[in-house]
């Protein structure tokens, strides 16, 4: 689960462009919306892309979103539980 | 004194004002599912049928070194020329084309023997110009959504600055996959006729269209309408890139700009009215704030889909037939309430007595624009 | 009365502000080497900076040189500023970038932070965001910079609630890049770096044509 949360952290970095965010400053359990990383809709919709092109797992109701990106850890959790890590 | 003149739109409800109004009025819906070159899926589009667009071409001059966007405005313009008389040459006239992606086919390789270079809307812009050898490069506004009705209202400053006498607004865009994967990837798009303002309103059509207006200072040319442009404003959310702002700051901003206290004669507003959730949820509150519940609002999304840097002018178009039929247009796909502004939806086609209308529209990059139009 | 207070200028991996080069990088390194650099010469941390594609920062970038050493932002009420952009491409550059996305069937992943992109107005959604601009919008396209719309359009404006104005040029398309931003504002004595060129076509040319580049 670790090996997969950091190679989250990076790839986040990189599909949303937070070229001023080290990846260990990233919190595993912050939220990613709000006062965490401060992302917003497009990066919402980006992360949608990110599970798409890099695990292949396609969020069919982007309300869904809501929950799996929570945090990097549920984002973790969730591609662990489509098998696709 | 600004008027409104002759006009033409080119839809898949039809090539001329009349035609269009008269499906409108026919609630005849533009919107369908088709299949498009592209893909495989389905999609709920507005699409100008091609054998339509075949049966027009004998009217325009070498019609197959043209863009499909190229044929269509041509044949627009063509229309509002034969209309008015006036002449395309002169130096008192202007064009001003409005348009988000211009011949954005050509980037896909759709054409053989077409020029790439008119992919640049500089390009498209001079190609308008020979073609109808006009005195001055057109003057291309490229402002997302909002650009229609800005054109408008630019061309209305234009004229009062005393440069120009007539000015041709010619709003258009096309469907393409560059577009429709766009908005996909920003899951904005419907599957079913959209339905503005409505509580199960999930997305946009998108749609093409083309559609030119006269704007002119000469009343003679004010025949069609006898309708001047009042005022017209845009303004920035200054919020997001693309979210509109939570509580409609900048459309807010406009209509408090073009209308004073006295609304009476305000027949209705078109609004933009795309079918979003957010889209419509923050007119709703802007129309409120601007104390302008009560009067009656439309979306004509719902019959075009939303044909982007057409829409503006189009829906401006069909506002000014309207207020001369005396007969406010149906928002529809609207059924029941979904957004949480107090507003008046125009649920069934009726008869009104009215002489002023607005028109708005708000767009990515936080922009936004309102139009007021009278009767003189 | 209205005149031009400060503009800057970049172009050929320099940037130059009311005529004077302030900042240049090696004439080899690329424009997303160059923006990254002279975001940092610049000195501010703007993290949605890093999101804007190439266009929106070279504006963005340009917009701030110019606004630099002037109190634009806080001497004008920021609800009657103008933005008024214009270029010759469009959003071309980022037009292909979303072209590529969808070419391949099998790699087909259209983004919408590329997407958004894709409207040339997007830099002035940028800057009016950033500074808290909330007046008149307008993008035009025209061949080449076009002082004669850019001033009498301005004009127009300024006649009509309009106070005060960012005005302009950015474009990129492939390797040509280069942004023209100059500010135009009421007459005042407070604004001691303030350039006071009358607002008209020669003003704009002249300083269009005065920064001597060095590469």
């Amino acid at each position: 689960m670790d090996a997969l949360i950091e190679k989250l952290k990076g790839q986040i970095i990189e599909q949303l462009n937070l070229a001023e965010v080290k990846p260990e400053e990233i919190n595993p359990d912050s939220p990613l919306f709000g006062d965490g990383l401060g992302l917003d809709s497009i990066d919402a919709l980006e992360l949608i892309v990110l599970l798409e092109k890099h695990y292949g797992i396609k969020i069919q109701d982007p309300k869904d979103g809501k929950t799996i990106f929570q945090s990097l850890r549920t984002m973790a959790e969730y591609i662990k539980s489509q098998g696709k890590s | 004194m600004i008027f409104t003149s002759y006009n033409n739109i080119i839809s898949p409800l039809g090539f001329s004002t009349q035609e269009n109004y008269q499906a409108v009025s026919n609630s005849i819906i533009g919107v369908k599912k088709i299949k498009l070159p592209f893909s495989q899926d389905e999609f709920c589009v507005a699409k100008i049928s091609d054998e339509k667009i075949k049966d027009h071409l004998s009217q325009i001059k070498n019609a197959n070194n043209h863009t499909k966007l190229e044929q269509l405005s041509i044949l627009s313009i063509q229309d509002v020329l034969n209309q008015s008389g006036i002449n395309p040459k002169d130096n008192r006239t202007l064009l001003i084309y409005s348009t988000t992606k211009g011949n954005i086919d050509i980037l896909e390789n759709t054409y053989k023997n077409i020029d790439s270079k008119r992919v640049y809307l500089s390009s498209f812009a001079k190609y308008l110009q020979s073609y109808f050898q006009l005195a001055h490069t057109p003057v291309v506004l490229s402002n997302a959504c909002i650009s229609g009705i800005l054109a408008i209202i630019i061309a209305k400053r234009f004229i009062e600055q005393g440069t120009y006498d007539n000015i041709l607004v010619c709003g258009g865009d096309i469907l393409s996959e560059f577009t429709i994967s766009g908005f996909k990837s920003f899951n904005a798009l419907s599957n079913e006729p959209s339905k503005p303002f409505d509580a199960n309103r999930v997305g946009i059509n998108l749609g093409e269209a083309v559609s030119t207006i006269l704007v002119t200072n000469q009343k003679e040319l004010a025949t069609p309408y006898q309708t001047q442009i009042v005022s017209g404003v845009s303004a920035n959310d200054a919020n997001h890139i693309s979210g509109p702002s939570r509580s409609g700051d900048g459309l807010f901003q406009c209509l408090t700009q073009i209308v004073d206290k006295n609304t009476n004669d305000i027949g209705f507003i078109s609004a933009h009215g795309t079918a979003t959730p957010f889209n419509d949820e923050m007119e709703s509150i802007a129309f409120e704030r601007a104390g302008l519940n009560t009067i009656p609002v439309n979306s004509l999304k719902g019959y075009y889909g939303h044909t982007l840097g057409a829409a503006g002018v189009l829906e401006t178009v069909l506002s000014l037939e309207s207020m001369k039929h005396q007969r406010l247009i149906k928002s529809e796909g609207y059924e029941s309430k979904g957004v949480s502004g107090n507003i008046t939806m125009i649920e069934s086609h009726q008869d009104k007595n009215f002489s002023s209308f607005i028109k708005t529209a708000s767009g990515f990059g936080g922009c936004n624009a309102a139009a007021l139009f009278k009767k003189i | 009365m209205n005149i031009i207070t400060s503009y800057a200028h970049i172009k050929h991996n320099q940037v130059s502000v009311n005529g004077e080069i302030i900042f240049q990088s090696n004439p080899s390194l690329s424009l997303a080497e160059f923006l990254s650099e002279a975001y940092k010469a610049l000195g501010v941390s703007y993290p949605k900076f890093h999101k804007m594609d190439a266009q929106c920062k070279l504006g963005f970038l340009c917009t701030e040189f110019a606004l630099k050493e002037t109190n634009f932002l806080l001497e004008n009420d920021l609800s009657k500023s103008a933005i008024i952009l214009s270029n010759a491409a469009s959003s071309i550059e980022t037009d292909r970038v979303h072209q590529h996305s969808i070419n391949d069937e099998s790699n087909y992943f259209p983004s919408p932070a590329v997407f958004v992109y894709t409207l040339p107005n997007i830099t002035i959604g940028e800057l009016a965001i950033k500074y808290k601009i909330t007046g008149e919008n307008a993008f035009f396209v025209s061949e080449q910079l076009d002082a004669d719309l850019l001033i009498n359009y301005t004009k127009t404006l300024l006649e009509s609630g309009t106070e005060s104005a960012i005005i302009g040029w950015v474009e990129v398309d492939g390797l040509n890049a280069e942004a023209f931003i100059f500010l135009v504002e009421k007459q005042k004595d407070t604004n001691k770096n303030a350039i006071f060129k009358p607002l008209n076509q020669t003003s704009v040319i002249t300083l269009y044509n005065q920064t001597v580049w060095t590469h």
